[in-house]
């Protein structure tokens, strides 16, 4: 395989497109609402009219409005249909050549989809993430290529370093700096690992990319193996994922096949293999050295550092560990140069960031912004606000090591340090809005009962800290407590936050801390007063469910 | 089974492998996978009982897993979850007496566009409310006692 061979790919896969070519959406989210059938029906429906040899129907990754899925692209014209049902796709053919559908018809200009910019999720929706051919047809493993080719391993760190890319699991470390201290160090064996254990409820974008573009993460890895000088690599999944789990394995399966994994990479003496491992259901195991752990095959259980994993990480050996959305920010590096790169963004926080917008907004979804996008035009503008005419009250971020931001903050950039700077963190992307029916309260303690049940339980500030800052909350829900509670909680909170051993601990109080810091006075309704009695008895401490 | 070179570090993979034909992980089988690995068993069951995933009891005739992911949970997963509770007459993570249906709670299924979801056998259903759900498991229980 050389480059010759990769434009010949290309040239075939372009010349073989259809007049027409029906998009139909194939990510976790659609498949739920029968997009299988909508597909199989849109294929019937070709044959039947007898245009097989004028449309394509395409299983494509995830086209991101997934609250109206079953969704339904159809090109040239760049009409999306939503809610589709297979009863709609004799209709939906028609309307390729004139004529109405019975579908309902989506507005892909919105301010949704405009809004948007894609580099992270530029093939997702477009190519068919269960054929290596039509990623190649978009330029795949051109970076890879050319990074082989015509770089050095030390030109490669250079040009993460000069892109300004931020780790975008969650703390946002330099990845600069992390392949530059992995490429560093002197040892025959290291590791690449791909860190695609997205534990934070309400965040799927790693999902999404697994599912739409799964031989991005590879070509992303493999450079970054060339760079730091490894020859292995392992995919860290959720076993909760079986359908990306499925199309990484095709995708590793097709790669192998064509020489772009394997040994000889392209015809040069670069070598890389790739193993999936599938976790077991531990948020823990999105910590790195616990990630490491559970590679191993043991109990995914932190521990300290240094030494870091750049250093001593996977069996011991310096170990590069990234996350799926780092990874898949590579390739566009490499290919478009890190001038390119860094020229998006905010001058510290480079590049778009993917989110996952989800709860009490009218379009769930993902999205993929530049850094620096105001709060309020994600959340409004693109989000389209809170459903039923209710008010937006908090936006969460960064699952239960995040925070909430108030909606007075909603004028806030989202880059890494506006974010801190108001007590959440970025995280690895989930955007949970709530509204004025969600108590805030219950939300703390809702986060609180995830990291009781997901500590680890090696440290005593982690282990003992959450159980018993749940049971502080269980008490102000229960109208119990008072104000020395409060201060009881606070105290505890800092305490557990300075002194657990790794990131679960650390940031374990941030969703209490932040309610605290911004909604105190939905504490103060729920004390009770002297005499016994709850002084505010008319709000409902449940969490609202009303919609 | 043992595609992995009994490798000590394949311990998860293989736990995984043992569950899918098995259904649950008992303690004969994990003594048996102890030996082949040439681990300790306390190893073994140190790793099974630490990640949610394997399960040391067998499951109901049918599982409905109930996400409680945030996104869910704000749109009222708790209330699915209570419904169901006291129809079944269980407590989530555990199966009723007859075998017939257990009832399981997930930290987040990924499908928060759609939330909040509950997976019935394997199937994720999109916005599913306290009687939706009912319905779907009330047949499982009616089918089965004809």
């Amino acid at each position: 395989m050389v480059l010759s061979d990769l434009l010949e790919i290309k040239e075939k896969e372009l010349a073989s497109r259809k007049k027409f070519t029906v998009r139909c959406c194939l990510a976790a989210g659609c498949i739920s609402s029968h997009a299988e059938a909508v597909k199989d029906a849109l294929n019937k429906a070709v044959t039947d009219a007898g245009l097989a040899d004028q449309v394509e129907v395409r299983g494509v990754g995830c086209l991101r409005l997934c609250c109206e899925g079953p969704l339904v692209q159809v090109d040239p014209s760049g009409t999306l249909f939503e809610k589709v049902t297979p009863q709609d796709a004799p209709s939906i053919i028609k309307a390729l050549q004139g004529g109405k559908s019975t579908a309902r018809v989506g507005d892909p200009n919105s301010s949704f989809f405009t809004r948007q910019m894609s580099i992270v999720l530029e093939n997702s929706g477009l190519i068919d993430p269960d054929r290596i051919e039509s990623y190649i047809a978009v330029d795949g493993y051109q970076a890879l290529r050319h990074a082989l080719r015509e770089m050095s391993p030390p030109d490669v760190v250079n040009t993460m370093v000069k892109s300004g890319l931020r780790g975008r699991g969650g703390a946002g470390y330099p990845t600069g700096l992390k392949w530059t201290t992995v490429a560093k160090t002197q040892s025959t064996k290291k590791f690449v690992i791909c860190n695609a254990d997205e534990g934070d409820p309400g965040a799927f974008m790693d999902r999404s990319v697994l599912e739409s573009d799964p031989h991005r993460v590879l070509e992303g890895m493999a450079i970054a193996a060339y760079a730091v000088g490894a020859e292995h690599g392992y995919i860290y999944a959720r076993a909760e994922y079986p359908l990306a789990i499925k199309r990484l394995q095709n995708a590793i399966r097709q790669a192998k096949q064509m020489g772009l994994l394997g040994s000889g990479i392209l015809e040069s003496p670069f070598n890389f293999n790739i193993e999936i491992r599938i976790g077991a259901g531990a948020f823990v195991c999105g910590e790195e050295t616990a990630l490491m752990a559970s590679v191993e095959g043991r109990r995914g259980q932190p521990r300290p550092r240094p030494p870091f994993p750049a250093e001593s990480g996977l069996f011991g050996h310096p170990t590069l560990i990234n996350n799926v959305e780092t990874f898949a920010n590579v390739p566009p590096i490499v290919r478009n140069g890190p001038e390119w790169y860094a020229g998006i963004g905010t001058e510290k926080s480079k590049g778009t960031k993917v989110f996952a917008l989800a709860g009490k907004i009218k379009n769930t979804g993902l999205i993929e912004v530049p850094m620096g996008t105001p709060l309020r035009q994600i959340v409004e503008e693109m989000g389209g606000g809170a459903p039923d005419g209710n008010k937006v009250k908090a936006v969460q971020t960064g699952g239960p090591s995040g925070g909430c931001i108030p909606a007075e903050a909603l004028d806030t950039p989202v880059d890494y340090e506006s974010l801190a700077k108001l007590g959440s963190i970025m995280g690895s992307g989930g955007m949970i809005v709530m509204d004025e029916t969600t108590s805030m309260v219950d939300v703390a303690r809702f986060f609180m009962e995830f990291c009781m049940d997901e500590s680890c339980g090696k440290c005593v500030p982690c282990r003992a800290g959450t159980v018993q800052m749940h049971h502080m909350l269980e008490k102000i829900i229960a109208r119990k407590a008072t104000l020395q509670d409060i201060k009881m909680l606070e105290e505890l909170c800092d305490m557990v936050k300075s002194t657990s051993l790794c990131g679960l601990g650390q940031t374990a109080p941030n969703p209490v801390l932040s309610t605290l810091r911004y909604f105190r006075k939905e504490y103060l309704d729920l004390l009770k007063t002297h005499d016994g009695e709850s002084k505010a008895p008319a709000t409902e401490p449940a969490p609202a469910a009303r919609s | 089974m043992k595609r992995h070179q009994f490798r000590a570090d394949s311990l998860i993979e293989v736990l995984h492998k043992a569950q899918e034909l098995f259904g649950f992980l008992d303690t004969d089988l994990l003594i048996f996978i102890a030996q082949h690995l040439k681990l300790p068993p306390s190893r073994v069951y140190g790793v099974a009982t630490f990640y949610h995933f394997f399960n040391l009891k067998p499951k109901g005739e049918h599982t409905c897993v109930i996400c409680m992911g945030t996104a869910c949970y704000v749109k009222g997963a708790d209330k699915v979850l209570a419904s169901l509770e006291q129809f079944a007459g269980i407590k989530a993570g555990e199966t009723t007496a007859d075998g017939r249906m257990s009832l399981i709670t997930a930290r987040c299924i990924g499908a928060c566009g759609i939330a909040p979801a509950v997976v019935f056998d394997g199937a994720v259903s999109a916005n599913q409310t306290s009687d939706s759900a009912l319905n779907v498991v009330k047949g499982w229980v009616q089918n089965g006692s004809k």
